[in-house]
């Protein structure tokens, strides 16, 4: 409980300052998602047997927003595949609210519901006739009755900026942007405890990405669900994740709040990654011997330091 | 004369229709040999456009494309523009085509009906450029990200074409695979003398090119070195762009009364800026 709420905490202040005024979810420190020493291997018993993902044992709480980040063929799109139950474990378990999501095999549908998965380029995936439709087929599947999936999908698209006025278009006839969003739309209508996007700014123009980044932010803090976020974006990620989760080489290499990931540079940078760009800027500064806090994660944050500094010192002198 | 030249071209996407959306509203542009120019734009702006343009797979409703002199409209050209310039794609895995890595790179100097020994000659020189000579037995879909773009780019060096153009080659690599693709972009220009026309929306790549292009609306908006065009800080964020958050930063800091001799554009050249300061 305590430790989440830390958590919490710091999750609050970089809304704040990203997104406006946040209100603070309770911190119940409840366990949703939970690994237990979770391996895959594909082709398994053949001369290709490859381990994507080996020994992974983690969790994740209630209502957090979890960065996943890690080189191509670290095993994320595989670790989050399992985690709704696409690809089934060759050892070890899932676990959703406290069940493993394979106990009854039969019932892994109800799994993929709860547990709501927005691929890579997700607009490549409609096909309805009408884009109000399309969103409505995730809570149709889901065995709601036409007027309520209808309420669910005009509530999903107003949740990810789609306008109105564009329900009863084709998806065909949408910019990419706007397509991006009915993706969206169309698992959030299922309302599932826990949403995995899968890269979901790629592609995008800078305010494309700001305005669909601040949207899943909000969507996050008004409904308080679960969100895992994978992204190439170190920038992206430090501006929305509470706690990052490192993949490398198939394994878990860190899972901890973003700041203290971020501060781990040199080791992100030995797994191909890298820390936001302002951040690096700050390490630089405090090698310099500026007295910054390193960890801050936005040029907003990062102005909050240097300005009061950079004035002071130039009142007494040329900075 | 330089060696893309763009008059006063328009284009629409259904241009047989009468009231066709018009997506380039009259644009001139000229691309001397050599040059590194990063195309901006937000989605929509036309900069794709531009790019099919260059190499003919577009064609304009009124103005004219030449290149190299040669005008890209008549069908008699296309295939010497096409030679001339190469398509470097998004997606890696939808342009490679061969089970082995040499074999792509070849696909394109054996449709040229070239001699083997000319071909073997260009895929190992390709491929050398790259830095992929030490992959060219292995197979395309086992590479990363980073390695399967600059095979795909090989493939466009074994062409020997003046210009590369490359529609956001990096929106799917990761940090590593995007700085692979940079260097190697940035070497080809620097060392091989390759025209390089960059599209993409990652403000921290088009700083490295040697020109910046912005885009909006079917119109190009600015046109400088990259210090010039950055500068615009507030009328590049009106317009749906960004700028690097080195720059964003010391504009930040300045506009809050804090004296700086200039805007830098990249963490090194931020840090390196205040350690001058400091040491003065």
């Amino acid at each position: 409980m305590t430790a989440f709420s830390g958590l919490r905490e710091r999750r609050g202040k970089a809304y704040r300052q990203a997104y406006g005024s946040a209100r603070r979810r309770e911190a119940n420190g409840l366990t949703i998602l939970e690994t237990k020493n979770l391996t895959y291997k594909y082709g398994a018993g053949t001369p290709f047997e490859k381990t994507a993902v080996e020994d992974v044992s983690l969790s994740i709480g209630k209502g957090e927003f979890v960065g996943v980040i890690g080189h191509t063929g670290s095993g994320k799109s595989t670790l989050i595949q399992m985690l709704n139950g696409l690809l089934r474990p060759t050892s070890g378990q899932v676990l959703l609210d406290g069940q493993d999501i394979w106990q009854e095999p039969k019932k892994i549908r109800q799994v993929r519901f709860r547990v709501g998965m927005v691929f890579q380029y997700p607009e490549y995936q409609l096909f309805e006739e009408t884009v109000l439709q399309d969103i409505m087929f995730g809570p149709k599947n889901m065995g709601l009755p036409d007027e309520a999936a209808k309420a669910r999908a005009v509530q999903a698209a107003a949740f990810t900026g789609l306008k109105p006025s564009l329900l009863d278009e084709s998806p065909f006839e949408l910019s990419g942007g706007e397509k991006r969003r009915a993706a969206i739309a169309g698992v959030i209508a299922m309302d599932p405890e826990v949403l995995i996007l899968d890269e979901p700014t790629a592609g995008l123009d800078p305010r494309g990405r700001d305005v669909l980044l601040a949207q899943i932010a909000q969507y996050h803090k008004e409904r308080g669900n679960t969100v895992l976020l994978v992204s190439h974006s170190m920038e992206d990620i430090g501006r929305v994740a509470d706690r990052l989760l490192v993949m490398n080489d198939g394994r878990k290499a860190m899972l901890a709040p973003t700041k203290e990931a971020f501060a781990r540079g040199e080791e992100l940078e030995k797994m191909g990654l890298r820390v936001p760009q302002v951040t690096k800027i700050l390490q630089g500064l405090q090698k310099l011997g500026f007295p910054v806090d390193p960890t801050a994660l936005t040029v907003d944050d990062a102005l909050k330091q240097l300005i009061p500094y950079c004035k002071q010192r130039q009142a007494a002198g040329p900075l | 004369m330089a060696f893309i030249q763009v008059k006063d071209v328009r284009f629409s996407y259904d241009q047989e229709e009468a009231g066709g959306r018009e997506v380039l509203h009259g644009v001139s542009l000229e691309i001397e040999q050599g040059e590194f120019v990063a195309l901006l734009g937000h989605n929509g702006c036309g900069k794709s456009t531009m790019a099919k343009l260059f190499n003919g797979m577009l064609l304009p409703a009124s103005g004219q494309v030449l290149v190299d002199g040669l005008d890209a409209s008549q069908e008699e050209n296309q295939l010497e523009v096409r030679r001339r310039v190469g398509l470097v794609l998004q997606n890696p895995d939808n342009q490679l085509v061969a089970g082995v890595v040499e074999e792509d790179v070849a696909f394109g100097p054996e449709n040229l009906g070239l001699p083997p020994e000319e071909i073997r000659r260009r895929v190992d020189g390709a491929l050398q450029a790259v830095d992929m000579y030490q992959y060219r037995l292995h197979a395309p879909h086992k590479l990363s990200g980073g390695q399967k773009q600059r095979v795909a780019i090989a493939g466009v060096i074994a062409m020997e074409t003046k210009l590369i153009v490359l529609d956001e080659p990096t929106a799917m690599l990761d940090p590593q695979g995007r700085q692979e693709v940079m260097e190697t972009i940035t070497r080809l220009n620097r060392e091989k003398g390759v025209t390089i026309v960059l599209i993409t929306h990652y403000m921290d790549e088009a700083v490295q090119a040697g020109r910046v292009v912005v885009m909006d609306e079917g119109r190009i908006l600015l046109d400088g070195t990259p210090q010039q065009v950055f500068s615009h800080v507030e009328r590049l964020k009106r317009h749906g762009l960004d700028v690097p958050q080195a720059t964003e930063l010391c504009y930040q800091l300045r506009a809050a009364g804090i004296e700086l001799p200039y805007i830098p554009l990249s963490v090194e050249e931020c840090v390196g800026m205040f350690q001058k300061l400091l040491a003065q």
